[in-house]
């Protein structure tokens, strides 16, 4: 199993947003280690949701958690199966942590995207 | 003659500038392409009224002949299409229906389907032909939509009013694409002057000659009158308010047909507007 889990500049924090994302901690449970790579989606002009949704589906991962996520890139993820748990406070490595604990719950609710407003 | 009627700021008189010059001219036709809030059919009342529906392009996909290639997907600069369990998924709102992976596909697996966006209305109200486009609900771009109503201008040997919509972004752009004058109504306020501004500076970057028409024009605003003189912008008309005036636009009516002094005001901004397009 592979999570990822958006992360900012430091690359230790979650990051708020999702598809604008600086970059993607990708978590392999097999190996038990952590890769960091760079979101294609980040400066995308538009449709970065959707194209940060493709990149975490093609990098292999069945789990993502995040603050928040858009309604398109959920539909991108009900598809592939991917199941998303909502991050609570902390790091990405507590998150981790708790995922595996199975102190993370799913997140249900999505929003309608910002589309350049925020 | 296209006369582009806009404004930057919502409200300060588009619609009544625009209803008014085209039910003042002989055989006008009113184009309202505000197609968010097309409100001028609520004064012109057109009858005979038709409907067109106005589609774009959506691709769809033949999973028999994919092979998964994802030229399709890499290609969309929108980034409307996801390659998920080995199938491109296409996100509709997000497309522009710019074709091109139905061009980039090697297998020929993508079609193109209709997706009605929004519709275009004609009808008659007088002498003038009415032309309203109205987006449906929950759409992005308004601008299938605008140029399905621009289509309807096309050959026109009259005068041709373009409602504009609020702003100066995309839609606008497209709204005074076809334009031979600008008309920018303004408010005297510190919002509709900054507003103005912005619309000034795209009319002049698309290169096209504009005159100001100062609505609700009681007192002076000397900033406003500063900026006509330094840009060398002529100052058309000033409509002072007048709450009877006011009144019977809230009523639905339009004023140049209910008082002469404003119809005598409305034929002098179109002769102002006849005689600054030439030049």
């Amino acid at each position: 199993m592979k999570i990822a889990i958006p992360v900012d500049e430091n690359k230790e924090a979650v990051c708020v947003s999702f598809g604008r994302a600086p970059y993607f901690l990708i978590y392999d449970d097999k190996t038990e280690t952590s890769e960091i790579k760079p979101n294609p989606a980040a400066n995308a002009e538009g449709g970065a949701g959707l194209k940060a949704a493709q990149f975490v589906v093609d990098a292999g991962a069945t789990v993502l958690i995040t603050v928040r996520c858009g309604q398109n890139a959920a539909d991108v993820f009900k598809a592939a199966e991917t199941k998303i748990f909502k991050a609570q406070d902390g790091d990405a490595q507590k998150n981790l942590l708790a995922m595996l604990e199975g102190k993370l719950s799913e997140l249900t609710s999505f929003h309608a995207g910002f589309h350049g407003r925020a | 003659m296209r006369v582009a009627v806009l404004s930057g700021k919502g409200g300060t008189g588009k619609t009544f500038v625009s209803v008014n010059l085209a039910s003042v001219a002989q055989n006008a036709t009113y184009l309202d392409c505000d197609v968010e809030e097309p409100n001028g059919q609520l004064f012109l009342k057109p009858e005979k009224v038709s409907t067109l529906p106005v589609t774009v392009p959506l691709p769809a996909f033949d999973g028999e002949k994919c092979t998964g290639c994802r030229k399709c997907v890499d290609f969309c600069h929108f980034n409307a299409l996801v390659f998920v369990r080995n199938q491109p998924m296409v996100f509709a709102e997000v497309c522009h229906s710019c074709g091109g992976c139905t061009l980039v596909c090697p297998e020929g697996a993508v079609k193109e389907s209709l997706r009605e966006v929004g519709c275009v209305k004609e009808g008659v109200a007088g002498d003038v032909r009415v032309v309203t486009g109205i987006l449906n609900l929950g759409e992005v771009s308004a601008v299938p939509v605008i140029k399905a109503v621009l289509q309807k201008s096309k050959n026109e040997r009259g005068l041709t009013v373009i409602d504009c919509p609020p702003g100066s972004g995309c839609s606008v752009m497209e709204s005074v694409s076809q334009a031979d004058y600008c008309v920018l109504v303004a408010e005297p306020t510190a919002f509709g002057f900054h507003n103005l501004k912005m619309v000034h500076k795209l009319v002049r970057l698309l290169q096209k000659p504009c005159g100001i028409v100062i609505n609700k024009a009681n007192g002076e605003y000397p900033l406003l009158n500063q900026f006509c003189a330094e840009t060398n912008t002529p100052l058309l008309l000033r409509i002072p308010y007048d709450a009877k005036v006011a009144e019977r636009t809230a009523a639905g009516q339009v004023a140049v047909l209910q008082e002469a002094a404003m119809a005598e005001i409305f034929r002098n901004l179109l002769t102002q507007i006849r005689k600054e397009a030439v030049q």
